[in-house]
Formats: structure tokens, C-alpha cells, sequence
């Protein structure tokens, strides 16, 4: 098991290593970072612009080959090198990190649970009033683009704030900017700009955990050990609830955690259209920027988190159903 | 087991003086309404029997003749959109119309039911154990957790699972298919119920495991002294187990009455059909079985008459008018004065118009249904040793990886599946090799089929070694042999007309496509299909016509040997007889050798001329059919043949079951010496000396009884007579 | 199902050409939610040739006269700020939007059938290679690659570019399930008849496994043409996707967003359109899954 185990991780070692490997070397040959110093205003001479290049691994003029072998060796130590205005990579990455997953958190859990509630009695309630109304619901959410989702509460939120002629709902940042307050206020202000962006993701995921959710629950309805457990004595609706539902919620929280991963980059627009300074932000703004290491770190952060996600749901689903368990 | 029947001259009367039937069934009709514009399907049609305290009753039905259902409606199992109607009275108390909670309240406490498919009907997920003191608590809030933890252990062992209490903690998936159906039996008992349902317990058992179960159920109803309504399509099940028996048909009762009134004088032409179609395991030369033509009706647009008279024999223009009631036998007869003549002397009620034309003939299924006639093969008069050898099996082996874990997949032993085999097959013969699931019968004609180079070992097909094949060579030799499967669901390609799957080994045997088109309908007639069922998918045909297809598609590049592999077990009894008439009957024709491969020893006595009986990947006896079925020399032999029940009642009551103890031990991880020194009955009755014998020698395959029968045991028994 | 009846009655008759799109055909009309996807399907097909047809604009043609203005018979739809008739521009993107859907959707799931089936059957070396190169490709950055080498788009037949890299991030999932399904049916007892009578491996493939999983294939590739369609929206949002001087619903909801509470049409019109768009498309591939799939079948037998 351990060996197995071992394995397994080396595997996901090797694909994180090249997936990495090619996000840099792609970035490292299709952005310019020496227009980004070119474009300053007065420009640099260019001895300047080459040295300060050279100081941040990023000459054009270095062979391809050795810049990838000076970073890979930062790398490996768990140095990032340097952003294109000569921060350091590694300790801005956790800042973002963090951003990025305080609000994915709140979200795909909210998300989640409303979804496999409504999900799982939309399955027991098939071709009902209720089950119309909750696939209808999460079919239209699931055809709008989160991006749309995302302005369209977005410009709701504006008009409702002018409508009561007062901020009521915070759409823009993590927190007010300048805001001075004990640890009480500074928390109400960051969970009063947290509602409308963990509402975006939330909406979504809910359409997708209900659609899921409905699909497996009714694999299971029929199933005959629903009806064995009737046959035992128990009524309708606590064999349901007790052997049903518990049978379908193993591949539901291997989804979950699946998504919980693959959100990193999914919270890409929401970050960005709500003034998030999450990791998807970033890294729309460093491609923007020529910012080959930001790249380059963002897309190991993305590789690890799916990475991680994959092997966690594996290991939560060999946990959770003792058929799998070893 | 009670050999009364509660059949006697005065039945009527004592009907009256009898206490209340635990469960009454009245007129109960279920419909599943349609959706979508589909139609309607009536399930149920009118149903009505009675269960007294400790009474068996049967109920007989093909598939889709709705004697689940009926139970189930009992039971308030029924989804929503089932329409009921009729009474069901459980003590006198009825049932329909009772709200779930009502109704969960009886279920698993007055009237509890086992069901058919012990793999999927426990809850994967929780332990056998809390599953049982679960049924325990449910009825029983304020016992308490450990009281019902204390009862579950007891149900377990009363139910025969080895080390109960270490046992309570296992999941379902690690426990075997009869082992699963003990915990539900046990389920079943839990809380001494009144009434036990069974729908179908045995059917996906093994025959050795069968035997085990019946003899369970038998316990349980002694200890509840419940009544049991045992639901079953075998009619050798309930012929040693039930006091009387209701015969189902396409959601309706056609024929009840006590066992032997049914068994020995049946007056409806379905029923009687239904037992001549049985293959008899008991009797030597039964001849050519008895085909029902047809098959039953869509219950979602039945005609108005007689839903049988299309199948019957013994349909008149009257059967279409309007659908016979179920009357004692020839109360429905017009004599020629135009009196109606009554003969009422017991319980028997049949559905038929001319049951009373049928009991004043005395007729039986040989006389109104047409027998075929099989042309006997020319090759059964020449001497076997002169007969060309067709397939040679040497020493086979084939052993698998045991794969453990599905996600974190890796391999933990070796199932040793078929572990050195040796027999041959000649001309026109048919070797049938039989053993219960996990012996290696299908990894035998899996390695066959192959051509393949074998483990170890050597495969001789028309003399010719495969392992020295060239790739060119054993394609053509693949023209020679050809296989058909169990499942006609799952062999022919769904997508493909009938044509293209028979055509396709001619195509792919490159024939030109005039000869195809010739070839594919000559085929159809041969296997009894019309030529204008070409254009058709498989979907459209039912399943014996799809077995009839399979083999069509096996004769197409005319082979010397066709591997069968359990042909006629997923069919229907009054299909599968038309199937086996079929097969006996293009094997005379064309001279095929089989190679049959069955758990079905009834179905295996009366096609098979050779035995070869397997146990954990080896051959413990092989032989002459006779020879074996007359005297079965190893005791494992002697334990399948006995364990087979006779679809004969008294008979039946009058048989011994040898019941062999545990399930298969595992092909990963077989015992020493002879493996099946751990199940055998003869084992525990040696001396000491001679187990020892048992457990480190294993025994080699010596003949005994001459007529080349030879069996694998230090102590095989010679001339002993059994059945 | 339908049963023949058995009769020995001989009919000697030339067999018609087997129809194998019958049976599904019917399968989708049973399902109301499939009429009323195609049906929108349709209508916007329809609509995305016909507009720019019909509009008395050209495509990309600016209007100076009427900036950021509201429905007029002279623009449909209104202009947006530097005088682009929406209508004009809406029915162009639907047209572009639409086609980047279907191609995505051919080409991923023609990977995803021929990687699945091919690593499922044969299994082995095969299968573990097949599965890592599916193992990688999920976790590459998709979205990083993509706004890299976004600057490729431009220029003419760029958006095809994008259309590749789209359809090389989205065949994974979709090819786990077929080789999940190859490896079931390989097992199939018509599988093992084939390979007895000696039909060579590949013939299997094209011939008894691929064609009886069409089904969910073609179920599969329709949310596969919704993931795309909302994917390059996405990209547009940023810039990061179809470039001009090509217009395609993402973009111009992009240049929109920013009025949508100034000047609603040029937001609200390619938006109503995208998510009917996309509606109309999960509807026929959720209803085809519904209708097809075995294992998502319904209780009502």
C-alpha cells in the first residue's frame, strides 16, 4: 500500500514537473518582457533594459535553455524568482493563494450542500412540480456563462444600491480600501464584500451539485436495497434518507472535491470582475504585464491544486465505500 | 419437511370452520399507468389466494407473468404510480389503502419477504451486522442498541454464518452470494413474522447452495412457524417444498390446487406444457421435450380471449371470445344435452374452457402438444475410439492475477481458474462439463476459444496443435469451431440487423456477397426464423429467438465444433425446451461434436453423451452420462446430483438431499490435498489415517466404474447407486 | 419492444437497407426538452446566416453619426460607443460563436472516442500510455496556454488556432468515459464472437464498439458544443479570445459589459442570445443523455 501509494505520488511529481516546465517555456517564448521595460516613460536605454533583464532570468538574449535551467534550480528550493518589477514570486504567491481560497471554500461548500439537498429530493420527486422547477432552475443557471452571472449581479447590485441611495451591497474589492477597525468591524466589512462574488460561485456550482446529485440519487432509487430496507420495516422516506442517500453521496464528494481543485483557475473571472486580488486576478494581470515567472507560478499552483484534488477525492472515495477500500 | 396437504374430500367444508387466513388476496389487479403515451401495462390481473398459519404456497409463473409483483403489492412495495386495486388481508386486517408508516409498521414484523438477487439487495455501504440489528431496532425502538447488536449475532448463526460475531462487522461485498442470502433470510425472520414471502430465493444460487437455502427456509418457517408464499419459475423447487400451488400467467391465475393435484393431473394446457418442458435429471430416456410455439403476450395490449390460446394446442375459435375464469375442473363443459356437468372433488380450480374435455382424456402434455421428432445421428453406432477427435485438451492450466482495490488497484495472488484439465471431445459427440459458478468452465472454453498458446499444457483442435499456429493458420482454423453464448441479450450487437450479425463471419472469412446473402437465409430457416426477420434488430426478437440467431451466426462457416456455453439458462422453461430440441436436432443433422458447457444438470442429462464434472479448476470425474447420473463415483458428483430437486412431488418427499456445508472455497487460495476435502461428505465419516490421506495427497484421476468413467478421489465409490 | 412472432411460413424478400438512425431518431422525439432545443437550434442557426444578410450594415462598419445609440430603425439593436450597429455585430459573433462550438465539439470528440476506445480495448502498455498523455493535458494549465498564445488569433483563419487549443483541453473527460465503457463492453459476449471468429482488433473497434456507444458520443459533443461556446466567451471577456477583426458572441458582450447599466442593449441583446444559445444546445445533449444512456435511466419502467 505505502509502495503504492509512493508511486502514485511520484507520478503526479513527474506531471506537475512537466505541465510546469511547459507553462514556463511557453511563456518564456511568447512574452516580452523587454517591450514591458521598453515601454517605460522616459523609455530606458537599452543597456538598462538588458541589464535589468538579465537580473530578473528574463533576457530574450539568454539562450532559451540556460534561463530555464536558472529558474528550474530556483524552483526546486522553492524559489520562483522575481516578478517583473523585482518582487519575490514565492511570497506573494500564499498572499494570493489565500485569497483565492477563502473565497472557493465558502463558495463550493455553500454551493454544494444547497445543491445535493435540492438534487436529492428532486430525484425522489421525479417528473414532479418540484423536480421541473429545480432541473429547470439549474439548467438555466448551468447556460449562463459565470462571467455573465457575475456582471449581471454585479450591475443588480448597482441598481439596487441606487435604488436605496446608499452602498447596501459591496461589489468591488476584498475590503475597503483604507479601512481602520478593530478585528469585529474589519471581519463584517470582509464578509459584507464577500457575499456578492461567493454568491457568483456559489449560484453555479448549485446548478451543477443539483444536476449531479439528481442523477446519481436516481441510480440508486430503484435500487434493491431501498426496497429491502422497506421490506425490513422502515418507511419510505427513512430508507431513502438513510440507505439512498448515503449510497449516492460517495461520488458526489468525489466531485466535490474535484471541483474544489479545479476552481483555482475557474474563480479566474469572478476574482477579476469583483477586484478579488486572487490568483486568477494575478494572473490575468502579469500576462498583461509580460510576467513570465508570475505565469510560470501560477500554473504550478494550478497543477498541484488539481493534482492534489484528484488524489484526495481517490483516497476520501476508498474511505467513504468499502467496496474500493482496501 | 410436511408431507401434508391440506387437500382432502372435505376441503369445502372445513373452509368454514378454519381459522382466519394469515394473508388473504382477493382480486388484486395492478396496473402501471404509461407515460409518455406509452400504454398501459396491467401486471396483475386478478389474483386471489389464501396462506393459512404454517402452510407453503406456491406461486409458478414465467418471467413477466406477475407473480412478483402481486407480492410486492402485498407488501406496499410498489412505487406510487402502480395503481391497486382488489384486497389483500394480513389476519383479516386490510392492507391496500393503509398510509406507508401504517404499513411499515407491519412489514418486517407480520409480513416480511426475501428477495431474488442477494448481491444488490443489502445496502453496500453498512455492515451485514447493522443491517440485521437494524430490522431488529426499527420494530423494537426502546430495546436498545446493544440488545439489537446481541439479536443480529444470534440471527446469524441461526442462519449458519460461521464466527457470527466476527461476521457482524463485514461488509456485504465480502460475503458470498449464499451468505448474502442467509443475512436476508435472517432479515426476514428477525422479528418472527406470520407470513414470509420469497420471491425467487435460490434462483441466482448454485445448486449445492440451493439445496443449502431450502434447507434454511425450511428451518425458518419451523422456528416462526410462519406461513411462506414462495415465488419461483423452477418447477423442481416447489415440488418438495409447497403444499399447494397457484400457476401465473400473464398476470392471471390459470390453475391452482395442492401439489400432486397439479404435478400429477394438471388440466391446463399451459401448466402441462410447463412440465414437459422440464428436463428430468431422474429420467433416463425422456425423449424429445415438449415446446410451447410462441411467446407469452405483452401485458400492455392483451386480446380479449384467452391470453394462452395463441401457445395452446388446444385453442378454439370460443378461447378468443372472452378469458376463461378460474373454475374447478370442467364446470365449464357442455355435455351434449346441453346439461353442465360439475366434478368438484378438491381444490384444484382450472382456467380453461376445456379442462373438463382434458380430465375426462386424461390427457397429458405428450398427447395435445406436438413432440418433434429428432433424427437419431448416424455416427452413434460407431465405436467412440474410431470416432476422429475433434478437440484435445491436455493438462491445461490458466491462472489469473488477483486483483485487489479498485481505486488503488494491485495485484495481491493468483486464482489458479483452470489447474490441468485433460479431455477430448470426438465427432458428433457432446461433452457437457458442468460445475457450479468460480469452478472454471468459462475460463476452460475462454482459453479454447483463444487458439492461444496455453500456460502450460496443450490444446488440440482437428489434431492440430494451436500453440504452433501461425497467425494465418488459426484464423482459417477459427472456421472449425464456433461458439454460443448464454446471454442472448448480450451476444449479438444491438446495432446490427439480423442479416449483418450473421453474415459477419462470413465476411470476415471473406466469402463473396452472393454467397453471404444465400448462406444467411439458408441459415435462418435452418435455426426455424423467417427470411423476412433478416432486416430486424436484435431488440425485436425475444430471448429464445435470439438464442436461435446466436446459433446461426455459429453455423454460418459451417463448424465441425461448437463450444455452447450455458445456452439455454437465462431462457425461459417453454422456450428453453424449443432451444435444446433445436440443438439435438442440427447435431443429428450436421454431425456437430459440442463442447456444453452447464450448471444445469437436468439440461445436461438430456443432451449430453459425455460428463465432465469440475471442481476449483479440475476435473473430479468424467464419464459416460449414464454412468455418471447412475453411479456417481466421487462425492462431490453424488452432492450436485442430489442436490437437484425433481419436479416430482413424491418423488421429492421420498429423496435425501445430501447438503454439502460452506461455499466454494476461494480459487485463489485452494485447500491442500484434494480440494474438496473441506465440503465433502464423505470426508468427515473416514478414519483418521485416511483424512490425513485427504488433506496432503492430491488425488489423481483413476477410472472406476469402467465405460472410461474416472474420478478424482483416494475413496471413490464404485456401482453406488444414487437419485 | 416489439416481439416477432415465431411462424415457419416461408417469405423469401430482398432485405431494405437496415436503418440504424431510426431507432434513435425516435428515442429523440419522445423527449419534449429535445424539440425545443432543436427548435431554438434552428431558429438561431437561422438567424446568425440570415443577419448579417439582412442588416443594412456591414460588419465592422461604424456608424459616426450614431454613437452608444438605443434601437432606431436604422440599427435594430442600437450602436454601441464607437458606432458599431449591435445587430450587425450580434448576428456575426452567433455565427462565429456557433461555429467554434461544432468544431470544438467534432474535433474533441473524436480524440476522446479514438484515445478511449483504443486505450480500453487493447489495454496494457497502450492504456497506460493513452491515460497519461490524458492525465497531463488535464493538468496543464489550459486557461494559461490559452491567454499565452492568445496573440495567435489574430489574422485570418486565427480563430481556428483557437478552436484547436480549445478542443485539445477538452477530450479528456470525455474519453475516461469511453474507455471506461470500451473496457465494459469488451466483455460484451458479441465482443468475444467477433474476436472468435477472427475479426482483426481495429475492426472490432470501429465496427462493434464505437458504433453502440454513438449515442452517448453524440449526447457527449453536445454539451461538449456548449462548454465551448461559454469557454470562448470567457476568454473574449479578457481579450483573450477570437481577435478582430472576427466577432464572436463573447466579444461582443466583452465591449458591452461595461454599459450594461448605461446603455442595456449593447449588453442585453448578445447576452439573451448566448444563454438561448446555449440553453437550446444543453437541452438536446441533456435530453440525448437522458434518452440514450443506460446507466441514467429512468424509474418508470
Amino acid at each position: 500500500m505505502g509502495k503504492f501509494l509512493a508511486r502514485r505520488l511520484l507520478n503526479y511529481v513527474v506531471l506537475i514537473f512537466l505541465a510546469t516546465s511547459f507553462a514556463y517555456l511557453l511563456a518564456a517564448t511568447n512574452l516580452q518582457p523587454r517591450v514591458y521595460f521598453e515601454q517605460m516613460q522616459p523609455p530606458p536605454p537599452p543597456e538598462v533594459v538588458n541589464s535589468q533583464l538579465d537580473t530578473l532570468n528574463l533576457n530574450d538574449q539568454t539562450p532559451l535553455a540556460q534561463r530555464y535551467a536558472t529558474w528550474i534550480s530556483g524552483v526546486v528550493t522553492g524559489d520562483f524568482g522575481k516578478n517583473i518589477q523585482g518582487g519575490e514570486v514565492s511570497g506573494q504567491m500564499w498572499m494570493k493563494a489565500g485569497v483565492t481560497l477563502r473565497l472557493i471554500t465558502v463558495a463550493t461548500i455553500l454551493g454544494s450542500a444547497l445543491g445535493i439537498a435540492i438534487g436529492a429530493y428532486a430525484a425522489v420527486r421525479q417528473y414532479r412540480a418540484f423536480d421541473k422547477a429545480a432541473t429547470g432552475a439549474s439548467f438555466f443557471v448551468l447556460s449562463i456563462p459565470t462571467v455573465v452571472i457575475a456582471i449581471v449581479i454585479q450591475v443588480l447590485a448597482v441598481a439596487v444600491n441606487d435604488g436605496l441611495g446608499f452602498t447596501f451591497l459591496k461589489y468591488v474589492g476584498e475590503y475597503s480600501a483604507g479601512f481602520q477597525g478593530n478585528w469585529w468591524e474589519t471581519l463584517v466589512n470582509r464578509i459584507h464584500h464577500a457575499i456578492l462574488p461567493t454568491l457568483v460561485l456559489a449560484l453555479a456550482l448549485f446548478a451543477a451539485f443539483a444536476r449531479y446529485q439528481r442523477n446519481m440519487m436516481l441510480d440508486v432509487l430503484g435500487s434493491d436495497f431501498v426496497r429491502t430496507a422497506m421490506a425490513k420495516g422502515l418507511t419510505r422516506r427513512r430508507a431513502l434518507f438513510k440507505h439512498a442517500l448515503r449510497t449516492a453521496l460517495i461520488p458526489t464528494i468525489t466531485y466535490f472535491t474535484f471541483t474544489f481543485g479545479a476552481l483555482v483557475s475557474g474563480a479566474t473571472f469572478t476574482e477579476k470582475i469583483y477586484g478579488w486580488h486572487g490568483m486568477g486576478a494575478w494572473l490575468i494581470d502579469s500576462i498583461a504585464r509580460q510576467d513570465v515567472h508570475v505565469v510560470a507560478a501560477v500554473s504550478w499552483f494550478m497543477a498541484v491544486t488539481i493534482m492534489a484534488a484528484s488524489f484526495l477525492s481517490d483516497i476520501i472515495y476508498a474511505w467513504l465505500d468499502p467496496r474500493v477500500r482496501v | 419437511m410436511s408431507t401434508e396437504t391440506i387437500v382432502d374430500s372435505a376441503a369445502a367444508d372445513s373452509e368454514r370452520t378454519r381459522p382466519t387466513p394469515v394473508l388473504e388476496v382477493t382480486d388484486l389487479t395492478v396496473t402501471f399507468r404509461g407515460f409518455n403515451n406509452n400504454p398501459d401495462v396491467k401486471a396483475v390481473r386478478g389474483v386471489s389466494y389464501a396462506v393459512h398459519r404454517g402452510e407453503v404456497l406456491g406461486i409458478v409463473g414465467e418471467s413477466g407473468s406477475g407473480k412478483s409483483v402481486s407480492s410486492m403489492a402485498a407488501m406496499g412495495l410498489l412505487p406510487d404510480h402502480a395503481e391497486i386495486t382488489g384486497s389483500v388481508r394480513l389476519h383479516g386486517e386490510e392492507l391496500l389503502g393503509k398510509s406507508d408508516r401504517e404499513m411499515a409498521r407491519k412489514r418486517g414484523k407480520v409480513i416480511s419477504m426475501v428477495f431474488q438477487d442477494p448481491l444488490s439487495g443489502l445496502t453496500p455501504v453498512y455492515t451485514v451486522g447493522d443491517q440485521l440489528a437494524e430490522a431488529v431496532m426499527v420494530h423494537n425502538p426502546k430495546g436498545g442498541k446493544a440488545k439489537a447488536r446481541a439479536r443480529a449475532v444470534e440471527l446469524l448463526e441461526l442462519v449458519g454464518i460461521p464466527n457470527p460475531a466476527e461476521r457482524y462487522r463485514s461488509f456485504p461485498h465480502e460475503f458470498s452470494g449464499g451468505m448474502r442470502q442467509r443475512v436476508m433470510i435472517a432479515m426476514a425472520m428477525a422479528n418472527d413474522p406470520d407470513v414470509i414471502i420469497c420471491d425467487e430465493p435460490t434462483t441466482a444460487l448454485d445448486v449445492t447452495i440451493q439445496a443449502q437455502i431450502l434447507d434454511l427456509l425450511r428451518t425458518a418457517q419451523r422456528e416462526t412457524g410462519a406461513a411462506i408464499v414462495m415465488i419461483t419459475h423452477d418447477l423442481g423447487v416447489v415440488a418438495g417444498f409447497v403444499d399447494r400451488l397457484l400457476v401465473m400467467y400473464a398476470g392471471r391465475p390459470v390453475e391452482i390446487g395442492s401439489v400432486d393435484e397439479i404435478y400429477y393431473s394438471s388440466r391446463m394446457p399451459y401448466t402441462m406444457g410447463l412440465l414437459g418442458a422440464v428436463p428430468r435429471m431422474d429420467l433416463e430416456d425422456q425423449g424429445a421435450l415438449v415446446p410451447i410455439k410462441g411467446n407469452p403476450p405483452s401485458l400492455s395490449a392483451l386480446p380479449p380471449g384467452c391470453p394462452f390460446a395463441p401457445r395452446c394446442p388446444l385453442a378454439q375459435p370460443e378461447c378468443d371470445d372472452s378469458e376463461p375464469d378460474l373454475l374447478p375442473v370442467g364446470s365449464a363443459v357442455r355435455t351434449e344435452d346441453g346439461r353442465t356437468r360439475v366434478r368438484d372433488d378438491g381444490e384444484q380450480r382450472v382456467a380453461c374452457i376445456r379442462s373438463g374435455e382434458i380430465d375426462a382424456n386424461r390427457w397429458t402434455a405428450q398427447d395435445i402438444y406436438p413432440v418433434p421428432e429428432i433424427p437419431e445421428a448416424e455416427a452413434a453406432s460407431a465405436r467412440r475410439e474410431d470416432l476422429p477427435e475433434v478437440l484435445r485438451v491436455r493438462d491445461l492450466i490458466k491462472h489469473h492475477p488477483l486483483m485487489k482495490g479498485s481505486v488503488f488497484k494491485r495485484r495481491v495472488g493468483t486464482v489458479y481458474a483452470v489447474d490441468g484439465i485433460d479431455f477430448d471431445i470426438r465427432e458428433g459427440e457432446t461433452l457437457a462439463l458442468v460445475g457450479e459458478s468460480g469452478c472454471g468452465k468459462s475460463s476452460t472454453l475462454m482459453e479454447v476459444m483463444g487458439l492461444e498458446k496455453p500456460e502450460r499444457g496443450s490444446i488440440e483442435v482437428m489434431g492440430r496443435e494451436v500453440g504452433s499456429l501461425s497467425r494465418s493458420e488459426r484464423f482459417s482454423l477459427r472456421r472449425d469451431m464456433q461458439i454460443v453464448f448464454q446471454d442472448p441479450m448480450s451476444s449479438l450487437d444491438p446495432r446490427m440487423t439480423v442479416f449483418d450479425i450473421i453474415a459477419e463471419p462470413l465476411r470476415t472469412h471473406r466469402v463473396g456477397a452472393q454467397a453471404v446473402t444465400e448462406r444467411v437465409y439458408e441459415l435462418l430457416r435452418l435455426v426455424g426464423l423467417n427470411t423476412e426477420h433478416a432486416t430486424r434488430f436484435p431488440a425485436e426478437f425475444s430471448g429464445g429467438q435470439r438464442q436461435r440467431i446466436g446459433i446461426a451466426r455459429a453455423l454460418a462457416l459451417e463448424p465441425k465444433l461448437l463450444v455452447l456455453d450455458e445456452p439455454v439458462s437465462a431462457l425461459d422453461v417453454s422456450i428453453q425446451a424449443g432451444v435444446v430440441n433445436l440443438l439435438e436436432e442440427l447435431q443429428a443433422k450436421l454431425g456437430l461434436a459440442y463442447l456444453f458447457v452447464a450448471h444445469d444438470l437436468s439440461v445436461v442429462r438430456h443432451i449430453a453423451d459425455r460428463v465432465a464434472v469440475m471442481y476449483l479448476g479440475k476435473v473430479v470425474e468424467i464419464g459416460a452420462t449414464k454412468a455418471i447420473y447412475e453411479h456417481p463415483s466421487h462425492p462431490y458428483t453424488q452432492a450436485l446430483l442430489s442436490a437437484i430437486p425433481v419436479p416430482d412431488p413424491e418423488r421429492e418427499r421420498s429423496r435425501t438431499h445430501i447438503v454439502l456445508e460452506g461455499d466454494l472455497p476461494s480459487p485463489a487460495n485452494p485447500p491442500s490435498g484434494c480440494s474438496f476435502r473441506t465440503r465433502c461428505q464423505k470426508f468427515i465419516t473416514l478414519q483418521e489415517s485416511d483424512q490425513e490421506q485427504c488433506m496432503s495427497a492430491e488425488p489423481r484421476i483413476l477410472p472406476t466404474n469402467g465405460d472410461d468413467q474416472a474420478s478424482a478421489c483416494h475413496f471413490a465409490e464404485r456401482q453406488a447407486g444414487l437419485v | 419492444m416489439t416481439t416477432v412472432t415465431e411462424t415457419t411460413q416461408d417469405v423469401p424478400a430482398s432485405p431494405p437497407a437496415p436503418n440504424r438512425i431510426k431507432d434513435l431518431a425516435r428515442q429523440l422525439i419522445a423527449t419534449r426538452r429535445v424539440i425545443v432545443g432543436i427548435v431554438i437550434l434552428v431558429l438561431l442557426t437561422l438567424f446568425a446566416l440570415l443577419g448579417p444578410v439582412i442588416s443594412p450594415w456591414n460588419v465592422g462598419e461604424r456608424d459616426y453619426t450614431a454613437l452608444l445609440q438605443g434601437i432606431s430603425p436604422d440599427h435594430w439593436f442600437g450602436t454601441n460607443r464607437t458606432g458599431l450597429d449591435i445587430f450587425t455585430q450580434t448576428t456575426a459573433g452567433l455565427q462565429k460563436s456557433l461555429l467554434i462550438g461544432l468544431l470544438v465539439a467534432l474535433i474533441s470528440t473524436v480524440v476522446a472516442a479514438l484515445v478511449g476506445a483504443f486505450a480500453g480495448y487493447f489495454g496494457g502498455f497502450t492504456d497506460r500510455a493513452l491515460t497519461w498523455i490524458a492525465d497531463l493535458a488535464l493538468v496543464l494549465p489550459s486557461f494559461v496556454i490559452l491567454a499565452i498564445l492568445s496573440r495567435h488569433f489574430v489574422g485570418n483563419g486565427g480563430w481556428l488556432i483557437l478552436v484547436v487549443l480549445l478542443a485539445a483541453f477538452s477530450w479528456m473527460v470525455t474519453s475516461k468515459m469511453v474507455r471506461g465503457l470500451t473496457i465494459s463492453l469488451r466483455e460484451r459476449e458479441y465482443i468475444h464472437a467477433a474476436r472468435f471468429m477472427g475479426v482483426p482488433p481495429y475492426k472490432i473497434i470501429f465496427r462493434h464498439i464505437l458504433p453502440n456507444m454513438s449515442s452517448l458520443l453524440i449526447a457527449d459533443a453536445t454539451i461538449m458544443v456548449s462548454t465551448a461556446i461559454i469557454g470562448e466567451t470567457a476568454l473574449s471577456y479578457f481579450g483573450l479570445g477570437v481577435q478582430s477583426p472576427d466577432v464572436s458572441l463573447g466579444v461582443v458582450i466583452a465591449d458591452g459589459a461595461s454599459f450594461a447599466t448605461t446603455a442595456p442593449w449593447v449588453f442585453i441583446f448578445p447576452t439573451a442570445l448566448l444563454v438561448l444559445l446555449v440553453l437550446g444546445v444543453n437541452m438536446i445533449g441533456d435530453g440525448l443523455r437522458d434518452a440514450l444512456d443506460p446507466t441514467a435511466k429512468s424509474r418508470r419502467s
